[in-house]
């Protein structure tokens, strides 16, 4: 049973890793502000969910395991908000969401 | 090992004249006091590691543990943060009352409305 | 095993800080400046500092990118001309550095027990935070007990930068909510945005709620009187933030702030005055109740709070100074 938890916490783990190098790499490539933004949510979203979920398999049955979840609660509430605020902010201060194909970034070769 | 821990005191020396390098080089008085902020980081960084022990864990003392690390630099450390941000804050005042006063934040211009 | 991870964010450290100093606007560096002081606290963590981390991370990346960006917003955001000195600048700093890094080779290795700055007082600390305070968390025991004059001379240079930073701010600005008025009164806070209002008015009293909790358990586990200060203050200013400086000022007026800041520091002296009194030295925990070991608990919950609160005052007092500055 605990080398099945601890199976299913490393594949967590991993995949999280995955997912925030995803994120990142999409938050580099992509060509503008609100494409780099959603790009970047997913580390904020899939990667925490299951890397802190497999810190709390880690965890076992003590307190450790609530405050993760507690830390969870906070960061899945508060990262969308965060996003949510800077694309207001960007959209407040004038730069538009493009529309239409993908142009090539300019500093790209 | 032993050039893994020299890294840590080589990180406090760069860090060090980054910051040092930001307040003397920029005109800016803002990027002053930030580049004054990392120095500060900078110092910390070398107490903390000073008072890391090989094997010990946090000096909140639990059965079991044997071996903590010193928490003699750190209570030191923790009195300094509190302090920086207090000169930073009031550091901050200076600045915006610069600004009010002579109409910009850059030292040049201020020394030349000096002069008039 | 664990410091390579903890050399990789010393790299990632050395990056953020040239890009700080190389960046031309100076909002991207202090938001850079924050991600600095999450990665110092990060790095504070692994060398088994949890207290000091939690400082980091609460006053470094939290209240100080409040602070410069509130500044900010009073005067440029964009840095303009170049300094006139760069070479020499440049040169002295390379000279320095390698300076320093010829010193560092004398330095004991990281992690040595018998380096000399593990021997005598830190395990006296110790061993006598068990027998004498009987507490878990030894900073805290060592900060409020053993060097509880240090933290008394700390609590009083906080007081003083908030009066400072008065001094210096309210000569202009009104303090009563009516001063602040004009264009911008419809529209202030965040009130507009949905999300941001609703998600940040359910939050604002948990964040308080774990304010508490980090004061009252500074004891047990890292926290205490100056994590818990900046974390109450960082609630009330994410609401003067949402709903605008005029209801934050109605919310908690500037007499009450001031009082606070006084109020903390005069309890931390009292203790100290209150030891005396019943008969041992100044700042003495040990007569304050029958039993010396009680009497330690009791002096260190009450000079934690004396530093919370004048910590959340002095924080509260400094943002009201910088964020109603522009308005009158």
């Amino acid at each position: 049973m605990t080398m099945a938890i601890d199976i299913l916490s490393w594949i967590m783990l991993t995949a999280g890793g995955i997912f925030v190098f995803i994120g990142g790499l999409g938050a580099l490539r992509m060509p503008n502000l609100y494409t780099r933004m959603h790009a970047a949510s997913l580390t904020d979203t899939i990667a925490a969910v299951l890397i802190l979920g497999g810190i709390m398999l880690q965890a076992g049955t003590t307190l450790a395991t609530i405050k993760l979840a507690a830390i969870l609660l906070f960061l899945l509430l508060t990262s969308p908000t965060a996003s949510n605020a800077l694309a207001s902010a960007a959209i407040l201060s004038g730069l538009q969401p493009e529309e239409g194909p993908i142009k090539p970034r300019e500093d790209d070769a | 090992m032993e050039l893994l821990g020299l890294v840590y005191y080589w990180v406090f020396a760069i860090l060090l004249m980054i910051g040092f390098y930001a307040v003397i080089a920029k005109p800016n008085l803002i990027k002053k006091l930030i580049g004054l902020s990392i120095f500060q980081a900078a110092v910390f960084l070398l107490y903390i590691t000073m008072g890391k022990i090989d094997g010990g864990t946090a000096p909140i003392l639990q059965d079991g543990v044997t071996l903590y690390s010193n928490p003699l630099p750190q209570v030191l450390i923790l009195t300094a943060i509190v302090v920086g941000i207090s000169t930073t804050a009031l550091g901050l005042g200076i600045v915006v009352r610069i600004n009010e006063e002579y109409g910009s934040i850059e030292e040049h211009e201020i020394q030349e409305r000096d002069r008039q | 095993m664990i410091i390579l991870f903890g050399v990789f964010l010393l790299a990632l450290l050395v990056i953020t800080a040239l890009a700080i100093v190389r960046s031309e606007s100076l909002f991207a560096a202090v938001i850079l400046t924050g991600i600095f002081s999450l990665l110092m606290a990060a790095n504070f963590f692994l060398l088994d500092a949890a207290d000091v981390a939690l400082t980091e991370a609460a006053i470094g990346a939290g209240i100080s990118t409040v602070l410069f960006l509130g500044a900010l917003a009073l005067t440029g955001e964009h840095e303009r001309g170049i300094a006139t000195n760069r070479l020499l600048a440049l040169g002295v700093v390379s000279i320095t550095t390698l300076l320093v890094i010829y010193a560092t080779f004398d330095k004991p290795r990281l992690g040595d027990p018998d380096a000399p700055v593990q021997q005598h007082v830190g395990p006296w600390y110790l061993e006598k935070t068990a027998e004498l305070i009987d507490i878990p968390n030894a900073v805290t025991a060592v900060l409020g007990s053993f060097r509880g004059y240090d933290t008394l001379g700390e609590v009083f240079v906080v007081f003083t930068a908030g009066i400072g930073v008065l001094f210096l701010l309210s000569a202009r600005t009104g303090w009563r909510p009516e001063d602040i008025e004009g264009v911008h009164a419809p529209e202030q806070g965040l009130r507009h945005y949905l999300v941001p209002r609703v998600v940040g008015r359910m939050l604002i009293p948990f964040i308080f709620l774990f304010g508490l909790y980090v004061q009252f358990h500074g004891d047990y586990g890292p926290g205490g009187g100056f994590q818990a200060g900046a974390i109450v203050a960082s609630s009330v200013i994410l609401y003067a933030l949402l709903e605008g400086e005029k209801r934050a000022l109605e919310a908690l007026p500037m007499r009450v702030l001031q009082w606070l800041v006084a109020g903390g520091a005069l309890l931390y002296g009292a203790v100290g005055v209150a030891g005396m009194l019943l008969g041992g030295n100044f700042l003495d925990y040990s007569v304050l109740a029958s039993d010396p070991i009680a009497g330690q608990h009791i002096g260190i919950i009450l000079i934690e709070l004396g530093v919370g609160i004048t910590v959340t005052g002095v924080l509260l007092c400094v943002f009201h100074a910088f964020a109603a500055r522009g308005k009158v």
